[in-house]
């Protein structure tokens, strides 16, 4: 197809009042995708070259400011690299400080994405009821650290706020309640007929795919490959603390769901653990110069292995300071995921890799002739119609399911 | 498990100049610049090991592509590094062809560090937008904003 410039910028996937600049342009032909492209970097914030004119220890509350929704892995990564090179050894209490509040960000990020992924298929109940109990995380971030997001909570040598004396039993409390909802959404999904038949076999990425894209996370632990940073290349409090990695082996979108529900009800389990280990202790050491070296951090974020590499020539600012999201690896697999799938299928396939909400709103589809032949709302009330029409065809309601109160 | 990348690396070992393990399972391969592809396409497709990012530095001298690999078994890093001495027409053969991975991080140092990469599948900016002046790049050590 010859690209046709002026018919994609009339669908305004760059309008910068919106939260990513991501624009994907499928190509179709008839019900299925034959090609996708996606262009990136609309709105590239250049934190790569601020990160050189800022010292070692201001970098923490800048990298967090990558991605809102995984602002406690990016910091943490970072400073495991300069922490690397400059040989410091962080204290064990901080260690689990850190994990806490990394297992709460997967929490709510994990609820996010269910909850995105059902409005996405139109199950609107599953919409609110996950967010309406990622609340109570964001309000216990809140009060460990200061802030709903951006919690700015590690720094060269440890961490900056303890776990507030008393919050032990807030957060045993709230997290029994998040368990119990997420134990019965699990439930409700893999219970559910219509689910089955609307998200089995969809946006299959195979295992030969997933290692060739190098995909991580959970993208990568649906197809099957077992891989898991926290385990694989031990940080945080994680090797002290019993739980499990996930995986299952299908690659649909179906597999991606369970994965995330049952990792939700894993990290839980980690909190859990790490809220009731004593006693504490100190919650960070000075590091006073970062010597010369280069030190390599990777952090299992919410989406995958986030990635931070260091150099440092001896002066008090990194040369260079390289910063690699899971998405960025995780995005460019559509190709191998959407083409030859249905028009229908592919919002959720494409949020199924939890790209990031926006990203799938910036979606247009062209036809043959480079005209814009379908935008984003089009397409979400086509995969909602999908699930509709099933449900009909198998003569059952569309589950509202889950209560949302208590 | 422990990772010995000296006996991993031994079917092209007359292709690297050093291995180093800087520490605990950090290693840092040093590579001429004309075998990065075999070398990388040996750890990607032989040894198996996942592709991660690339970082490209205008370092003292020359610049330098480091191809950072981790193999997830051991949780060790295995960075290739290649140094690039002639500043005024950097280029390096590209591993984008047999690394999907790698075909956004090329483009994105090709924008901000000016390192050609030959063979590259679709060399178009990723990063700079549209109007961005040509020859201008913002991650070397001489750019003036």
């Amino acid at each position: 197809m010859k690209e046709n410039a002026s018919s994609i910028i009339a669908v305004g996937p760059l309008h910068p009042l919106q939260e990513e600049m991501e624009f994907f342009q499928l190509t179709r032909d008839g019900e299925k995708v034959t090609d996708i492209q996606v262009r990136i970097s609309y709105n590239h914030r250049g934190i790569e070259k601020l990160s050189e004119t800022l010292q070692f220890d201001q970098i923490p509350y800048l990298v967090s400011r990558i991605c809102g929704i995984s602002s406690a892995s990016h910091p943490l990564a970072y400073v495991q690299a300069v922490e690397e090179l400059a040989g410091v050894k962080v204290p064990e209490w901080a260690l689990y400080v850190s994990t806490i509040i990394n297992e709460l960000e997967r929490i709510h990020s994990h609820l996010l994405w269910v909850g995105l992924a059902g409005h996405f298929i139109g199950y609107d109940t599953v919409f609110m009821c996950t967010w309406r109990y990622r609340e109570p995380v964001l309000d216990l971030l809140e009060q460990i650290t200061g802030n709903r997001n951006n919690y700015g909570n590690v720094r060269v040598g440890g961490c900056r706020e303890d776990i507030p004396d008393g919050m032990e039993s807030k957060i045993l409390q709230e997290l029994a309640l998040i368990e119990n909802k997420t134990e019965m959404l699990t439930k409700a999904v893999l219970d559910a007929p219509v689910l089955h038949a609307r998200l089995k076999g969809i946006g299959v990425l195979t295992k030969e795919d997933a290692i060739r894209y190098a995909v991580v996370g959970p993208t990568a632990r649906t197809s099957g490959v077992d891989i898991d940073v926290r385990r694989d290349d031990p940080y945080a409090a994680y090797p002290m603390l019993d739980w499990k990695v996930i995986t299952q082996p299908q690659g649909d979108v179906f597999a991606k769901a369970v994965v995330r529900l049952l990792e939700t009800l894993e990290s839980i389990k980690m909190v859990r653990q790490a809220v009731r280990r004593l006693p504490r202790g100190p919650i960070a050491v000075e590091v006073k110069d970062i010597p010369p070296g280069e030190g390599l951090g990777h952090v299992e974020a919410p989406r995958g292995e986030t990635f931070h590499y260091v150099r440092s020539d001896g002066a008090n600012r990194p040369v260079p300071h390289k910063v690699r999201a899971p998405s960025y690896v995780n995005v460019p697999l559509f190709r191998a995921s959407c083409i030859g799938a249905d028009i229908a299928d592919v919002t959720i396939t494409l949020a199924a890799v939890d790209p990031c909400y926006s990203c799938t709103e910036r979606m247009a589809v062209v036809d043959n002739a480079g005209k814009i032949a379908l935008d984003f709302d089009r397409l979400l009330q086509l995969s909602r119609e999908k699930t509709f029409k099933i449900a009909r065809q198998m003569g059952r309601p569309l589950p509202g399911g889950i209560q949302c109160d208590g | 498990m422990v990772l010995d990348v000296e006996q991993m690396l031994r079917p092209v070992a007359e292709k690297v100049r050093s291995i180093r393990a800087a520490r605990d399972r950090r290693w840092f391969v040093d590579c001429p610049v004309q075998y990065v592809v075999p070398v990388c396409r040996f750890l990607f497709e032989q040894v198996r090991l996942r592709f991660v990012i690339s970082t490209g530095v205008d370092a003292e001298g020359c610049f330098e592509v480091l191809h950072h690999f981790c193999h997830d078994g051991s949780g060790s890093f295995v960075t290739v590094r290649v140094c690039i001495p002639d500043r005024s027409d950097p280029h390096l053969d590209s591993i984008a062809p047999f690394m999907p991975t790698a075909e956004w991080i090329e483009r994105e140092i090709q924008d901000l560090l000016g390192i050609r990469f030959d063979g590259h599948p679709n060399p178009k900016r990723l990063i700079l937008a549209d109007d961005w002046p040509e020859g201008v790049y913002p991650l070397r050590k001489d750019f003036k904003p």
